[in-house]
């Protein structure tokens, strides 16, 4: 497992190793910014539909060993977001303050997006051992956050495409099965009570 | 606020001078191992294009910007044109199945000469002009390119538009086969795009043929397209088959697919922001920080006297 594990872990960092890669080999396109924007926005949803998978994975398949690597998927998550987040900060903003503050106030799809990596916040925070025992049951409500933050997000691409919803609806349609997954279980272990 | 000092030390005199040549050297070679690999394989469609010869053409300083311009890997590799697909390398990578020859035009409408227009006779008799252009795009990116076009008004005289003229419609090629982006109703194929008359008559408005110095490549629009540097970027309309006059405004592609975020004039105008981002400020292609987005695109002496009176907000 802990093989296993430092697999992974290498295996997620690899969509940043290939931005890098490609921003030392000039192969952003004429548009470096933009597509550093779009790749951690991709791998953020990516990784938040894989940390998703993980409870029907082991429900379905009997993976129980996938749970394991939920806390480390979560958190990768919150990795991409940031850089994400920085990217919009630092490099298409660079720190126009007043821009960014109408954008959040302005902008539907900035405003959510926002939200959606505030709420990540304390969901970062909150995923040490010590914080799951401390906050006892109170820990699985607040990490149900996690469905709203992914409905967020898809929300957020959704809203900033232009006409091409392919990609999107794509996303959206995988949280929807995972998510009514959830639904479906949710309502059927409340018959058999 | 950012203030600027100068450095109390220069550079050189931190690093050894062996130690910085060898990074030029470094970078001097990687670069070019770069170039070499751009501009092998994937940048076929744009070469096999432009083996084609330009007819003759003289420069145009008067109505040319004395910015530099961009370079032809970026004019050629990052381009709307969703009728080869909707991401910006994807024309550089699908548009080598467009057949730009032969090619024909056809005029109609309130014209008193409608007729089928084969390309070479539109161009044959006119003066090709290069226009060193801005371009501004609805998406707030922006680039300066070398067209090589005729005035559209040129052409517009020769077709003898009637009084009941008052609006140009441009159509592009609807051809699946050819176009791939075409199979799937990302818009209502095909694209349609209009000026009002004055605007289709100005000096600025070109329809282009070329792109720095040589036939244009088909991911820009081949094998000829519209040029309105003072308007967003989707109104110059690319790969056009048919020119309409009409007596109505035309009904235009993305006006149709988001009549609340794309207008009809779609002037560059930084006071009028898209529903959705902000127009004020623009990222000019190979730049870092953004510039600030000039009303008109840098135009106004030149177009807004055609506008005098209208209320911009409103006919966005």
């Amino acid at each position: 497992m802990r093989y296993l594990k430092s697999v992974i872990f290498l295996t997620c960092l690899l969509p940043l190793a290939l931005l890098v890669w490609d921003g030392f080999h000039d192969a952003l396109g004429a548009n470096p910014i933009e597509t550093i924007t779009h790749r951690t926005g991709d791998w953020t949803l990516r990784f938040l539909l894989l940390t998703l998978a993980i409870t029907p994975a082991r429900r379905l398949l009997g993976w129980v060993w996938a749970l394991r690597l939920r806390r480390m998927l979560g958190l990768f998550v919150f990795f991409y977001a940031c850089l994400h987040f920085l990217t919009y900060l630092v490099l298409d903003q660079f720190f126009d303050w007043g821009e960014i503050v109408k954008d959040i106030a302005k902008r539907p799809y900035i405003t959510i997006g926002f939200s959606a990596f505030v709420l990540l916040i304390p969901l970062a925070v909150t995923s040490t051992k010590a914080m799951m025992r401390r906050l006892g049951r109170r820990w699985r409500d607040l990490h149900r956050l996690t469905y709203l933050v992914a409905i967020f997000t898809v929300i957020h691409y959704l809203w900033l495409v232009k006409a091409d919803y392919l990609h999107p609806i794509i996303y959206a349609t995988v949280l929807a099965i995972l998510l009514g997954m959830r639904m479906w279980r949710g309502s059927s272990v409340a018959v058999q009570k | 606020m950012l203030i600027k000092r100068p450095a109390d030390i220069k550079p050189h005199e931190i690093t050894e001078p062996a130690l910085y040549r060898d990074r030029r050297r470094f970078l001097q070679a990687t670069s070019g191992a770069a170039l070499a690999f751009a501009t092998s394989g994937l940048f076929l469609p744009a070469e096999a294009a432009v083996g084609r010869k330009l007819p003759d053409y003289r420069k145009n300083p008067r109505l040319s910007t004395d910015e530099s311009p961009n370079s032809l890997k970026d004019i050629t590799r990052y381009n709307n044109f969703y009728e080869f697909g909707t991401h910006k390398e994807d024309p550089a990578k699908h548009a080598h199945t467009l057949r730009t020859e032969p090619w024909t035009v056809r005029v109609e409408g309130e014209v008193e000469k409608p007729a089928d227009y084969h390309l070479e006779d539109l161009i044959k008799s006119a003066q090709l002009e290069e226009r060193i252009y801005r371009l501004r795009c609805v998406e707030a990116w922006s680039m300066v390119i070398p067209w090589v076009g005729i005035p559209l008004a040129d052409l517009i005289k020769r077709f003898k538009p009637v009084s009941r003229a008052k609006f140009v419609e441009f159509t592009t090629l609807h051809d699946p086969e050819q176009m791939p982006g075409q199979r799937r109703a990302v818009l209502d194929w095909p694209y349609v795009e209009g000026l009002r008359m004055d605007e289709a008559m100005h000096p600025l408005t070109i329809l282009a043929v070329g792109l720095y110095g040589k036939i244009l490549p088909n991911q820009n629009g081949a094998p000829i397209r519209l040029v309105v540097p003072w308007k967003y970027g989707f109104k110059s309309i690319k790969s056009i088959v048919k020119i309409r006059f009409t007596e109505t405004m035309p009904k235009t592609s993305w006006a149709l697919a988001g009549p609340a975020e794309y207008g009809f004039y779609a002037n560059v105008n930084p006071a009028v922001d898209h529903p959705r981002w902000s127009q004020a400020k623009e990222r000019r292609i190979g730049e870092f920080l953004k510039r600030k987005t000039v009303m008109f695109n840098g135009y106004t002496d030149a177009v807004a006297g055609l506008y005098a009176g209208m209320d911009l907000r409103r006919n966005f």
